[in-house]
């Protein structure tokens, strides 16, 4: 069984905690100058999504989780479960709402997404970092007006509501990156 | 990679503080001196860790991890009043508020009490703060806290009696988690660090007097109370700033406290490094009665320049010395 020592504890990694994998957002080397030391570290829960707060005397070693990346092809949704096909073994696994989050509002048949399993079962879906969709409502531009700074929100297929530029119109397709919901670029 | 410096705005802060201790200490007829950072022997104190440095002929040493033991071999030799600005190592202590390498300013006054020594270590702080008028100041003048005071009023613990048990109760109603086996002092210095400090006084200065004995170090017994030592630390904020000592002139008893240090790392599995038989020597020769302190330049200029990072205030962290 895998371990990690406070030493190796760092942003990203996943430890398994009160039985639950878990991944570390924040670590804080705490320490009196003459006494002992502690890592305070923030940890979010994959499975609820938690942010938790522990602190663990340093040299302690907790188990690693055992959370594998992989990447998938998202095929479509049933309304209840989202599903997602592994393209070499055709492999696929059945994603629900909590697992799901926010990433739903990005998923477009056929990208490829990174799918977080833990013990087999999908924990997370992380979308592509930049997706292009197409603007299915928006209002028309109206050049020179920048009382909003230039832009205006624009409804995508997969129903993500983002701020586009004055110039992009309705029906056209646009890329976006994910991580911050931010227009990037007409395609 | 990135090889450039990353505390551009605290370079010349940062000269300037030094400047400024020279010339305070000069005003008041405190000698500077230098001591070797490389010594074939270390302190055994278990809450501070040696680097090890290597020849490739097979000699082999210490990074210092404070110029005391040295400093205190001049002052046995009769030097008198002395300091300096120090470069000091320690173990992997790395994070916002640490570099295992920063600059510690360390001095010793004969004849000198803690309290004493605890109004110098204000007039220096206030001092350097003064020097430019953008710099944060302390607000007000500092106060003194005697650690057995904090801990029974803020807790409701008693640090030379509470269990171990009755610790974690109490970090646990202080909404601290924390994983791990602790002795006593091992929870004193989690409440200290992580629920108390936290809870000083953000702009002001904070003297924390009279440690446990248990947690004397080279520190005298306080004669003003049973079970706890002349020890004191400064924050500024929840920020540690300084550590100081009414110290221990007694060879016999640091002899004892060494050996039990010894003990302890063997017991948790420490590295054990060679002891300083030059500094027990000179203890044994008699160390004349004095106090000393140590600060950390890199914290007080975290304060001054109001920066919550220490690779804010050192120009090549490790990791990218």
């Amino acid at each position: 069984m895998a371990t990690y020592s406070t030493s190796e504890f760092k942003a990203g990694l996943k430890i398994l905690l009160d039985g639950d994998p878990q991944v570390i957002v924040e670590n804080e080397f705490v320490k009196p100058g003459k006494g002992q030391a502690f890592n305070r570290v923030r940890v979010r829960n994959l499975r609820t999504g938690r942010v938790l707060e522990k602190t663990f005397k340093s040299g302690e070693s907790v188990e690693a989780a055992d959370v594998m990346d992989t990447d998938m092809q998202y095929l479509y949704t049933d309304g209840e479960f989202w599903h997602f096909m592994v393209p070499d073994t055709y492999e696929q696994y059945a994603v629900g709402e909590a697992a799901l989050g926010d990433t739903a509002q990005w998923l477009k048949e056929q990208d490829i997404c990174t799918v977080t399993l833990w013990n087999g079962e999908p924990l997370s879906v992380m979308p592509p970092n930049f997706v292009e969709l197409k603007i299915v409502q928006c209002d028309p531009g109206v050049r020179g007006d920048t009382a909003q700074g230039g832009t205006k929100p624009a409804t995508l297929e997969t129903g993500a509501v983002v701020k586009v530029p004055l110039f992009v119109e309705e029906g056209e397709t646009v890329k976006v990156d994910t991580r911050s919901g931010e227009y990037v670029s007409r395609v | 990679m990135n090889w450039r410096p990353c505390a551009g705005t605290s370079r010349k802060p940062r000269a300037r503080v030094n400047a400024a201790i020279r010339r305070f200490f000069a005003r008041r007829g405190v000698l500077e001196v230098e001591t070797p950072v490389l010594s074939g022997g270390a302190p055994l104190d278990p809450g501070v860790e040696s680097w090890c440095a290597s020849a490739p002929g097979g000699a082999s040493g210490y990074l210092q991890t404070s110029p005391e033991y040295p400093m205190k071999r001049l002052l046995a030799d009769g030097s008198g009043d002395i300091y300096q600005i120090a470069r000091v190592f320690r173990g992997e202590e790395r994070g916002r508020r640490h570099n295992p390498e920063f600059t510690l300013l360390e001095w010793y006054r004969q004849g000198y009490d803690d309290g004493r020594l605890m109004d110098e270590v204000l007039d220096l702080v206030q001092a350097v703060a003064a020097e430019d008028r953008a710099w944060a100041r302390p607000v007000g003048t500092a106060t003194r806290v005697a650690y057995a005071e904090l801990f029974r009023g803020e807790l409701g613990l008693d640090p030379l009696t509470c269990s171990a048990v009755q610790c974690a109760r109490a970090a646990h109603e202080a909404g601290l988690e924390l994983t791990g086996n602790l002795d006593r002092d091992g929870w004193l210095d989690a409440l200290m660090a992580l629920v108390l400090a936290p809870r000083f006084p953000r702009d002001r200065l904070t003297f924390i007097v009279d440690y446990p004995e248990s947690q004397a170090i080279l520190a005298r017994s306080n004669p003003r109370a049973v079970g706890y030592a002349s020890r004191f630390e400064l924050y500024w904020g929840d920020l540690e700033l300084a550590n100081g000592f009414h110290e221990l002139t007694d060879p016999a008893v640091f002899l004892k406290r060494r050996e039990a240090d010894r003990a302890r790392r063997e017991r948790q599995e420490q590295p054990i490094p060679e002891a300083d038989e030059y500094f027990a020597q000179a203890m044994q020769s008699g160390l004349p009665d004095c106090s000393g302190v140590a600060l950390g330049i890199d914290r007080l200029l975290m304060r001054l320049l109001d920066v919550d990072d220490i690779t804010g205030v050192i120009d090549f962290p490790w990791g990218r010395a």
